[in-house]
């Protein structure tokens, strides 16, 4: 085991002195970055690659958003909004939030949070990211050929039958697929087998907890959407004949096969943001999370019972009364767990001290928004009332509210959490704090009204409305890009905080996790000893003290 | 992008429209389901609202009372328990509570919606892009929904091409179209009116114009309607009768009359006009020829249009036929 | 992994750092750990994939059982055996390929790994063969099915139950005759006819689809049409009884084929059974994408051919070679599984 004279990076405090070589700096060129093996840096490159995609699928919605404010044809014809829709859909989904929070802030921060050097597989890492970005070619190429206009979940017959480019974007998705899946499998090796000594799994970050749960569903669901993109390309290429009813196939037998993956892909979105959420809660309340345990294996059960729901996207398919039960049973078990991280993250408030930076201000965001989301995700699962609302705008609604309010959310709060550590630059403060705040009013004016709109029969997928839906729409407008606005301010200040801003400490938050005992940003090996944990990951906050001469945490000695 | 908006204009006056509710969130109640529906609604509703705004005061109760002042003070939060199973298992257990309550209510909601009684009044429609076609137990095709009020309905659906979805807001009812099977839907409407009928399955171009309509009428009324019609039918003299199916059998979805081209060519002054196909042969377009594409819509493809005009074979008798016909002659 | 130095692993851990270590591993004990671990979860992903698969047999052979009866008969059961031995031949290579390179026997293991990937090209030149064959007679999935010879005159179902397919060629040559002389033809009923669409003639709406010319429109035509319905009335009631003159030694194997129907609300039908080019859809499907992952695995043993020229395996280190192997008899499993669901059981 280690010496006496060894230092233990897991002590609270900066090992080393701030190295004017960290991993950004420690190899130039570009060909050091297309085939670096350093996890910090492919996190990075996803970062940026995955912003683009957001603003690419920021671009459609607002597209959308603006053909709908008035209720007949507008800037875009009945075909060009299809397609505006389904590619604001296939790249929201597949390029943004499912690689989101995993690929982008868990490549940097994860092997950090854990106290190790990297992940399991480098290059395997590396090729997650390669294939990314095939990905995302050939969805481009898709859009550039004729864009798939089938709506983000290619539902047949129409897919298989409609003459835009759907192979492309289909193909896209399947490679996407194989991306997911090596982060994943990459994780959950990374978490049985690279623990430092000490680091038991009650000892691991609450944001590891999750990255571990959503890795499992990564590796068990994203095989069986990939079968089911080949066999809808194989349909349309050859004729394969599982889906067409005149060849004998079954088209609701494709919807069970893509929910079988899709109802866990949102489980995918969502579990890595109640690990951001965990992380910021705990650090700007200075308390040690309440419930550890709970929040922790909460995760996991979600992961678990959410293969086990997808018929509840099928009401109305005509699948049988029998199965619409057990799902929606099951569907609703699935609330218990959510809402327990709630509560735990409001107890943890209490008698806390809360400081309100900007990422917490998202966290603080999150959990309006998602409480809502949540909530409204209830009202979808109970049977009766489904029928009602499938199919129309409550259900683009609520979905808005849990991916938009939950994961983009607690992504923004992350990356302005962890942006100090990987970009060693401070961001604006008072900037970030007006950005959440139009991101919070805009979320709301955006998807809010919808909910009204649903109930009251508006359909989804919509290009003309009646009338009598158009102040709705109008409201919604507004909010979109009211959204809009606050993510290009805060795109505007981070970009202008990483090339001139100023420059960060080690620990500016005071946050207990191994990673802030690097420096920011970290050298590019991690650390240079292997920590040793003796201690869980929200306890110390009492050995640190802060110092504004480096506007950072430093222990008490 | 004019002319569409032109033709938008023209359909707007046919449109559906909801009447006015008195409820906030639901369109009028016009079936017996309502009453369940809009009551599950209102209580889930009202307990999310209240847990919401409970859970959030909460939140920005601590937020307010435990803000800390400056980093420089280096305030410490107080010893407090980090877990309480007790605490855990409550707020566990009572949130399972009202979802097992609430499951129960819907869950006999859907079985309610799902089992048409016996004896209903059966009536078939055919989805197709982009548009609705009911079939009245006397043969009757009308692109309308109409039935009697105080009466169980029961609608069997079927779908010719892909996916559509039948949505009747009022009723609070839906189901999908799904080709190469039957699926239905039923329901028992409370109130007379004229209400929406949407497409709630994603079906490409013309989606968000498969609208339609479903009228209920008073006790009688459907009957009588069911007698007019036909007798209309049977008595209309050819150009009344090709206007009136230009809108039943939805060519009106596809085909302008004013001259603005659509999914398919205007009829506006096309009886007698040249028309030239994809394979580069042409003809006039006379009496022949209009049959033929009603009946053999892709065997010969005006050039620039796609491929996408439905068969009517076996669905407009002769006379129908000739007043389509007789109908198309007079746009000029 | 590149021979990255190890000046930053190892410490604390007194774990042995062999020369292939990668810097972020503490030793080579946790980096084939990890190995081990990665490369099962890819094997439960694969089965997940497949597992898509494997449904839909099932879905379809629960559904459609006299399809898969039908379908067997085109099958070459030789070649699929054949195939069957080359696997289990090459997964046997494989694990002792394994086994050489624990013990550093670096020869024995190169020439393991030859023979292994010799046994994979095999396999997917038996596959060319196979498949070459199905092309030509026409056995294509769903959408180009159109086989050149109909199952009851096939080779193998002639030699399993003559009589039933001298008593076909009978009844079809009967048709043919009656055909001939102006009656319509029940072989050409390959669309479905199953109630569920009586309402609208499936044939008119996917023929406006797919651009075919179905509807006539003619007044001559539509008479000649009402005309070849009549006579088809009757060939029906002659098809009826001939069908109920046939032993049952003659009939069981085609009703077992699906070739003599009675669908509830139609008359007696003779011809391949409805959708029955579903299971070439899904024989090529599966046989196909297996034969990818054959491809595949060809390609990673040549990668390990050329490992091993340039590293030492031996006990602490012969991770590659294991998980390779590990993938190769996931491979041959799949195979194992996919010979008799559709070779073998019927």
């Amino acid at each position: 085991m280690s010496s006496a004279t060894t230092i233990n990076p897991a002590d609270l405090g900066v090992v080393e002195s701030s190295p004017e070589e960290n991993y950004i700096t420690h190899d130039k060129g570009i060909l050091s970055w297309i085939f670096t093996l350093d996890h910090k840096r492919i996190g990075l490159m996803y970062l940026i690659s995955v912003l683009c995609a957001f603003a690419l699928g920021g671009f459609f919605a607002l597209l959308v958003r603006t053909e709908l404010f008035f209720p007949g044809p507008g800037i875009l014809t009945h075909d060009q909004y299809n397609q505006a829709m389904t590619l604001h859909g296939a790249v929201m989904v597949f390029l943004v939030i499912i690689p989101g929070i995993p690929a982008a802030l868990g490549n940097i921060i994860m092997p950090l949070q854990l106290g190790a050097k990297d992940v399991a597989f480098p290059r395997l890492n590396l090729m997650s990211y390669h294939l990314w970005i095939l990905g995302a070619l050939f969805f481009i190429s898709s859009l550039v050929i004729s864009a798939a206009d089938t709506g983000w979940t290619f539902y047949v017959p129409y897919s298989t039958t409609t003459p835009t480019a759907v192979i492309p974007a289909a193909f896209g998705a399947f490679i996407l697929g194989f991306s997911s899946i090596f982060t994943g499998l990459n994780f959950i090796v990374t978490v049985h087998k690279l623990r430092p000594p000490g680091m038991t799994w009650f000892r691991l970050p609450l944001f590891v907890w999750a990255l571990y749960s959503t890795a499992v569903i990564q590796v068990l669901a994203t095989p069986v959407i990939g079968i089911t993109l080949l066999m809808l390309i194989v349909e349309r290429a050859f004729g394969l004949g599982i889906f067409d009813p005149a060849l004998g196939g079954d088209p609701v037998l494709f919807q069970h096969f893509f929910w079988f993956y899709s109802h866990p892909a949102v489980y995918i979105m969502i579990v890595p943001a109640f690990g951001v959420v965990s992380e910021l809660i705990a650090t700007f309340s200075r308390k040690e999370i309440f419930g550890y345990k709970f929040i922790a294996m909460s995760s996991v059960a979600i992961a678990l019972l959410g293969f086990l729901v997808w018929g509840h996207h099928m009401f109305t398919s005509g699948q049988s009364v029998l199965a619409g039960t057990i799902f929606s049973a099951i569907t609703f078990l699935i609330a218990i767990p959510t809402a327990i991280k709630i509560f735990n993250w409001i107890a943890t408030m209490y008698k806390a001290r809360i400081h309100l930076d900007t990422p917490m201000l998202y966290a603080i965001a999150f959990l309006w928004v998602f409480t809502i989301g949540g909530v409204t995700g209830v009202f979808l699962s109970t049977m009766s009332v489904d029928i009602h609302l499938h199919d129309t705008y409550f259900v683009v609604a609520h979905f808005h509210y849990v991916m938009m309010g939950g994961a983009i959310t607690a992504f923004m709060g992350g990356l302005h959490y962890w942006w100090p550590k990987f970009s060693g630059k401070v961001y604006p403060e008072t900037q970030g704090r007006i950005g959440a705040v139009l991101v919070f009013v805009g979320l709301n004016l955006t998807f809010f009204p919808q909910f009204v709109m649903g109930t009251r029969g508006m359909p989804r997928r919509y290009y003309n409305y009646l009338p009598e839906f158009q102040g709705l729409h109008q409201l919604s407008t507004i909010g979109a890009f009211t959204l809009g606005l606050g993510f290009l301010l805060t795109a505007i200040y981070l970009y202008t905080s990483w090339t001139r801003g100023k420059k960060a400490a080690p620990n500016p938050w005071g946050a207990t996790t191994l990673e802030w005992t690097c420096a920011s940003p970290p050298p590019y090996y991690n650390f240079h000893d292997t920590p040793e944990i003796n201690r869980g990951p929200y306890e110390g906050y009492a050995q640190l003290r802060f110092d504004k001469d480096i506007q950072g945490y430093v222990p008490v000695k | 992008m004019i002319s569409s908006l032109l033709s938008s204009i023209a359909l707007a006056t046919e449109l559906p429209k909801s009447p006015p509710s008195n409820d906030f969130w639901m369109p009028l109640d016009a079936s017996t389901f309502a009453g369940d529906i809009d009551g599950l609604y209102d209580f889930l509703f009202w307990v999310s609202a209240v847990s919401t705004i409970l859970i959030m005061a909460v939140m920005f109760y601590f937020i307010a009372k435990y803000r800390a002042h400056s980093r420089e003070a280096n305030e410490q939060a107080d010893e407090t328990s980090h877990h309480n199973t007790a605490l855990e298992i409550t707020w566990s257990v009572i949130p399972l509570f009202f979802c097992i309550a609430i499951f129960v209510w819907g869950f006999r909601g859907y079985v309610d919606l799902r089992t048409a009684p016996r004896d209903a009044l059966e009536i078939h429609v055919q989805g197709q892009k982009w548009k609705w076609l009911f079939t009245y137990p006397n043969g009757h095709v009308d692109s309308d929904l109409h039935v009697p009020v105080d009466r169980d309905v029961r609608i069997i659906i079927q779908s010719v091409d892909v996916l559509h979805s039948l949505f009747i807001p009022a009723f609070r009812t839906k189901m999908d179209a799904v080709p190469g099977r039957y699926t239905d839907l039923w329901f028992h409407a409370t109130k007379t009116g004229d209400f929406p009928i949407f497409c709630a399955e994603y079906c490409g171009t013309s989606h968000s114009d498969m609208l339609t309509h479903a009228i209920v009428h008073e006790t009688g009324g459907y009957e009588k309607w069911m007698d007019e019609i036909k007798a209309k039918l049977d008595n209309m003299d050819p150009v009344a009768l090709g206007t009136l199916l230009y809108e039943q059998q939805g060519c009106k979805t596809c085909h302008s009359t004013d001259g603005s081209t659509l999914v398919g060519p205007s009829w506006k002054g096309l009886f007698g006009k040249a028309r030239t196909f994809a394979d580069g042969s042409n003809t006039t377009a006379d009496e022949n020829y209009i049959k033929n594409s009603i009946l053999n819509p892709s065997g010969q493809v005006v050039q620039g249009f796609a491929p996408a005009m439905p068969t009517y074979q076996g669905k407009l008798n002769d006379k129908q036929l000739t007043g389509i016909i007789e109908y198309i002659k007079t746009l000029k | 992994m590149s021979d990255t130095t190890t000046e930053h692993g190892g410490h604390g851990h007194g774990e042995a750092v062999y020369p292939y270590t990668p810097h972020h591993f503490f030793g080579a004990k946790q980096h084939f750990e990890s190995g081990k671990l990665g490369v099962w979860l890819f094997l439960v992903t694969e089965i997940l994939f497949f597992a898509g698969l494997f449904c839909a047999y099932t879905i379809y052979r629960a559904q459609h059982p006299e399809v898969f009866y039908w379908a067997h008969f085109y099958l070459d059961t030789f070649w699929g055996a054949v195939n069957t031995i080359v696997l289990i031949l090459s997964s046997f290579t494989a694990a002792w390929a394994v086994r050489n390179a624990q013990l550093g026997q670096t020869t024995l293991l190169r020439i393991n790994i030859v023979i292994t990937i010799a046994c994979a090209c095999v396999f997917m030149c038996v596959k060319y063969v196979e498949y070459s064959h199905k092309f030509h007679d026409g056995l294509l999935p769903a959408r180009h099915f159109a086989p050149v010879h109909e199952v009851w005159e096939s080779e193998h179902f002639v030699h399993k139950h003559p009589a039933a397919a001298k008593a076909a060629a009978r009844i079809v040559a009967g048709i043919e005759a009656r055909t001939a002389a102006g009656g319509k033809t029940a072989l050409d009923t390959v669309q479905p006819r199953d109630g569920a669409l009586a309402l609208v003639p499936v044939s008119e709406g996917h023929a406006a689809e797919h651009g075919a010319d179905a509807a006539a429109t003619d007044p001559e035509v539509l008479a000649a049409a009402k005309a070849a319905t009549e006579s088809k009335l009757a060939d029906d009631v002659w098809l009826e009884s001939e069908v109920k003159k046939l032993t049952p030694e003659e009939r069981r194997p085609l009703e077992m084929a699906g070739v003599i129907r009675k669908p509830a609300d139609g008359p007696i039908a003779f011809a391949r059974p409805a959708k029955a080019g579903i299971f070439f859809s899904i024989y090529f499907f599966m046989t196909g994408l297996h034969g990818i992952h054959v491809a595949v695995g060809i390609g990673l043993w040549i990668w390990m051919l050329t490992i091993s020229m340039r590293r030492k395996f031996g006990d602490t280190y012969f991770g590659p070679i294991d998980f390779t192997a590990l993938y190769w008899h996931l491979v041959d499993l799949i195979w194992i599984y996919l010979f008799p669901m559709l070779y073998l059981i019927h």
